[in-house]
């Protein structure tokens, strides 16, 4: 190992004495031939610009190879209704900047190869020309607001509040390093939610009595609780690091801003909205949505920015903490649909981090699965009936809310188109 | 107001220079160390800036090779960062985040706005407008001394042992607030948030300066409208840095209190490596909105020197006026304001309010009509020229090439609609390094090769420039255009490890690791070639032979000063300027250039 670094220095060096003994040759022979460094002599200037030509065709060879090998669909065809919006806007903005790309560098490397310096010949004095340049101002601009009028009216599509209506609504919650889902259940309603409340068997927080209840129990006696701190603190017979006094006072001083909002929040809070979270359904690992149905993504994030990208649905919002972001969007191919179309039997949709969020961004990724009506159906069911919320997290108290609460969810079932 | 400053070597203003420079001996300190000649500080930050961009490039090999062959043990990662950082010669996570984060910083602020802004504005201000020197000397050598501290700063943060700052070059919080969160965003965070406060501060100090200058050190004859374009470029970037700057700076305060004063700024609602943060209230979403309304600006700042570099270039070597003289200073007074007011456009998919979106839409594309006027106009200016292929101009026509590949990417992206989609992608890395790590690069190395003689009164060998050129602009668009393709199969940036993708989609798998080796072999190539020039550089400062007065038979003020440096510039009575100056081959005149300083002949009319 140290030799091969030593036979490497060994080469640099020789190799930058090589280059020096090069230079100074060319420099005696240039001597020799009386030409500074500041001449250009035809024959370079000729070489050079031949070059210009050769590296255009490298550069329109490169891209045309690229296009036809890669093109710019290699996430494959869109998987979602605006998405095909998305790709055709996509291309037909693709086919404008190709014609510039190509028009303008033609003409670049062309002038610069055909233009060069011959004995005898005069560069053309043409400080300005006034309509040359108003055509080239003006016509960018035209084809500038076509872009930003296609562009606009696509975004203002996508974006649309109005359309939300009916949308079933799911939340995305993100963290280092992974992604849950929560299906908002029989009333299309997300429980409500407040991160104070996070405790192992409540990890999104959810807002119910219970769950107050609980957070409030955590905070006071769990392992490092109000109560331990304190006592600890006290406990004379425990010698603490200074360092250590000095974090467990920060922590304790934390705790107890903290446990008094946890009170307030018990004292105002409503029961009646327990049911909106103990329907949820929370779910890991892998994300089912069933086709032609419109979903609106709430996301959120624990925390710092992740953000949530769907690639195959041409898809992306931010999760913020402290904020609740959302899209809207309709998955219309199934995974089995698309790995037929795709050729690939181990092809899925897929949900990725795109926002740099640690060490392990790259890893943070959830699959996704487009189910067909029927298969989603019986998917959910089985959701419902085992899996919510309360059963799986909550299963032995008695649910707080009174019993007309619950009857009101029939009124409200997601509309599936 | 200017000219009231006088700095320790005194009379230096516009009246009479009547000592004789020759006799007064400088001590080494005050020659090359805390000098305040303009011409000695634009090679402090030119060298300065040379090391930084070397240490960037180096760090993006580490990383690259790690993208070309993920988990392949290589001594040359465990030769550059040592088992800590790189265990059996195989990168870590954390510190490939490190090198990514600290490559893009230097990038950015260190070579391209350091070093572009830095060494040109303070060589060609000075000279090509016939002042002495800059309007405060003395501001000068403490902006160049604030720009070392903070590159040395910046360099400290690699080493020390809890890494350098690991959150993105935009160091977006509360990834950055955190040391919870990751590694980097400890005393590596704190490192880089000095660094960058002291970074604003020098940038201040010489934007402020070069405003000064130009607005009142002009010669005598020298208007606005006979200024070169570098000038012009030079002048509005410096007024961009200085309405800029300080919202970084006052980013980078809110950050630091947040991190170190326990305020909620940023940060709202977090649950960080099992603890309960109490912060409530605060957005981090406010955070990118200070830093790009800097980051934008930023990014014209980077290249509006570029371009005006490039501009006396082109037009000195094809022997033209540069067409369009007007229209050109008013893109760059265009693109300059516009720059200010598309800040948005970084943050389409913040969930921000979709109209606020179309507003930055609409902003962001009419950018693209300055920038078509110019290269519409460098075009025209190589249209029945008389080219002299010198390194410079090549680097000068590699520039327009890479501002119009760069620029028609940046259209797809400023489409909020199609940004949806590719936002954070690789076609993001792809579109702004061929903007910035090309064309700005291009520009530098161009005004390198070009002013060589000026700086050093030697010549570079014209024959390695080619080389290097070739080999540069081969190497580059290697990297960068493959990775347009990369970027638009949706593979996120700032991912160590694309293999993820063999678990559920095999065909953009074969693709992504394909093209990544593809990407590190021409960026290796490409960082080779850069040694030609490094040599080139080095050995011409010292064994180069000397230049000409005027080696480019240019019409500029900077080419009537002696070879040898003096303080002052001119030895006697500072020059009168009574043209344009692009009068190339213009009908009538013996010579297919005629400078400035050459007063109008009888019925000549002057552009």
């Amino acid at each position: 190992m140290m030799g091969s670094k030593l036979v490497a220095l060994i080469v640099i060096v020789l190799g930058v004495i090589a280059i020096a003994q090069l230079v100074r040759l060319y420099e005696l022979s240039s001597k020799l031939r009386k030409e500074g460094e500041h001449e250009t002599n035809s024959r370079d200037n000729r070489l050079n610009a031949r070059m210009m030509l050769v590296f255009m065709s490298f550069l329109f060879i490169g891209f045309i190879y690229l296009m036809l090998n890669f093109g710019w669909t290699g996430m494959g065809e869109a998987a979602s209704v605006h998405g095909r919006e998305t790709d055709w806007l996509l291309n037909v903005n693709f086919w404008l900047i190709i014609i510039v790309f190509f028009f303008t560098n033609t003409l670049l490397f062309t002038f610069a190869h055909k233009y060069i310096r011959k004995p005898g010949v005069k560069a053309f004095y043409f400080p300005h020309d006034n309509k040359l340049e108003m055509i080239w101002t003006v016509v960018p601009a035209i084809v500038l607001a076509f872009i930003i009028i296609l562009g606009l009216r696509s975004w203002n599509k996508i974006t649309d509040d109005a359309v939300s209506k009916g949308a079933v609504n799911i939340e995305l919650f993100s963290k280092q390093f992974d992604w849950t889902a929560r299906y908002s259940g029989d009333d299309n309603v997300l429980g409500k939610f407040d991160y104070k409340l996070t405790t192992d068997n409540n990890e999104l927080g959810l807002i119910t009595t219970n769950t107050i209840d609980s957070a409030i129990f955590q905070m006071e006696n769990g392992v490092s609780g109000i109560n331990t701190l304190e006592s600890k603190l006290n406990d004379k017979k425990i010698i603490l690091v200074p360092e250590e006094r000095e974090k467990m006072i920060v922590d304790l001083e934390r705790k107890s801003r903290l446990i008094r909002i946890l009170y307030q929040m018990r004292g105002h809070h409503d029961s009646k909205i327990d049911n909106f979270a103990w329907d949820d359904i929370i779910q890991k690992d892998t994300l089912y949505l069933c086709e032609n149905t419109e979903y609106e993504f709430n996301f959120r994030a624990k925390d710092v920015i992740h953000s949530a990208y769907f690639p195959h649905f041409r898809a992306q919002m931010n999760t913020v903490p402290g904020l609740t972001t959302r899209f809207r969007f309709t998955p219309d191919i199934t995974t089995k649909e698309m790995k037929v179309k795709m050729n690939d039997s181990k092809f899925n949709y897929v949900l990725l981090c795109n926002k740099i969020c640690g060490s392990a961004h790259y890893k943070m990724k959830m699959i996704v699965v487009v189910l067909s009506k029927s298969e989603f159906k019986n998917w959910m069911n089985a959701k419902k009936n085992n899996s919510t919320f309360k059963k799986v997290y909550f299963p032995v108290v008695a649910p707080a809310a009174p019993a007309a609460a619950v009857s009101t969810d029939s009124t409200m079932v997601a509309t599936v188109k | 107001m200017a000219a009231v400053a006088h700095d320790s070597h005194g009379n230096h203003g516009s009246h009479g220079h009547h000592e004789d420079h020759g006799h007064h001996e400088e001590s080494f300190v005050s020659k090359y160390l805390f000098s305040q000649d303009h011409k000695m500080i634009a090679k402090q930050f030119l060298l300065t800036a040379v090391f930084m961009g070397v240490v960037a490039m180096l760090l993006s090999i580490l990383f690259r090779i790690q993208l070309a062959w993920p988990g392949e043990s290589s001594d040359f990662l465990t030769f550059f960062l040592g088992e800590t950082w790189a265990p059996g010669g195989i990168l870590k996570e954390d510190m490939y985040l490190g090198l990514v984060t600290i490559h893009g910083t230097i990038m950015v602020f260190f070579l391209l706005t350091g070093g572009l802004s830095g060494t040109f504005s303070n060589l060609l201000i000075p000279l090509q407008l016939g002042a002495r020197d800059m309007a405060s000397g003395f501001l000068n050598m403490l902006s160049y001394w604030f720009f070392f501290i903070s590159s040395i700063i910046m360099l400290v943060s690699l080493f020390i042992e809890t890494g350098p700052a690991m959150a993105g070059w935009t160091i977006y919080p509360p990834l950055s607030a955190l040391p919870q969160a990751i590694g980097g965003s400890g005393l590596g965070m704190t490192l880089w948030l000095l660094s960058m406060t002291l970074f604003v501060v020098s940038s201040l100090l010489g934007s402020l300066n070069y405003i000064v200058t130009v607005l009142n050190l002009r010669t005598k004859g020298m208007a606005m409208t006979r200024m070169p374009l570098t000038i012009w470029a030079f002048f509005v970037t410096a007024i961009l840095g200085v309405l800029s700057f300080p919202v970084l700076f006052s980013a980078v305060l809110l950050l630091m209190m947040d991190r170190l004063v326990g305020t909620s700024f940023y940060l709202s609602d977090i649950i960080v490596g099992g603890e309960m943060l109490a912060n409530h209230g605060g957005s981090p979403i406010l955070y990118q909105h200070l830093f790009w309304f800097l980051g934008h600006p930023e990014v014209y700042i980077v290249l509006l020197p570029a371009l005006g570099l490039s501009s006396e270039i082109i037009s000195t070597n094809s022997r033209k006026p540069i067409f369009g003289y007007r229209a050109m200073i008013g893109s760059i007074l265009a693109i300059g304001f516009l720059s200010f007011i598309v800040w948005g456009h970084h943050m389409f998919v913040t969930g921000m309010n979709p109209f606020i979106g179309s507003v930055f839409v609409f902003t962001t594309l009419l950018i693209a009509i300055p920038s078509a006027v110019k290269v519409f106009n460098y075009i025209t200016t190589l249209w029945k020229g008389a080219i002299v292929l010198t390194p410079a101009m090549m680097f000068a026509i590699g520039l327009v090439s890479t501002f119009i590949t760069g620029g028609v990417t940046g259209i797809i992206l400023a489409d909020s609609a199609l940004d949806i989609a590719i936002h954070d992608t690789y076609f993001v890395v792809a579109h702004f390094h061929i903007v910035m790590g090309m064309s700005a690069v291009f520009g530098m190395f161009g005004g390198v090769y070009h002013w060589f003689p000026k700086m050093f009164g030697k010549m570079m060998n014209k024959r390695l420039g080619y080389a290097h050129f070739w080999i540069t602009i081969f190497g580059a668009y290697g990297v960068f255009f493959p990775m347009h393709f990369v970027g638009l199969a949706g593979a996120p940036r700032r991912y160590y490890d694309y293999s993820v993708y063999g678990d559920f989609n095999t065909k953009s798998y074969d693709m992504m690791m394909d093209l990544n080796v593809v990407i590190t072999v021409f960026a290796i190539i490409a960082a080779l070639g850069q040694l030609l020039f490094l040599f080139n550089f080095f050995y011409s400062i010292f064994r180069g032979p000397k230049t000409v007065q005027n080696p480019w038979r240019s019409n500029t003020l900077e080419w009537t000063t002696p070879i040898e440096h003096v303080h002052g510039n001119w030895p006697g009575e500072l020059p009168t300027v009574h043209r344009w100056p692009y009068d190339y081959s213009k009908p009538g005149a013996e010579e297919d250039f005629v400078p400035q300083t050459v007063p109008l002949l009888e019925g000549e009319e002057e552009h």
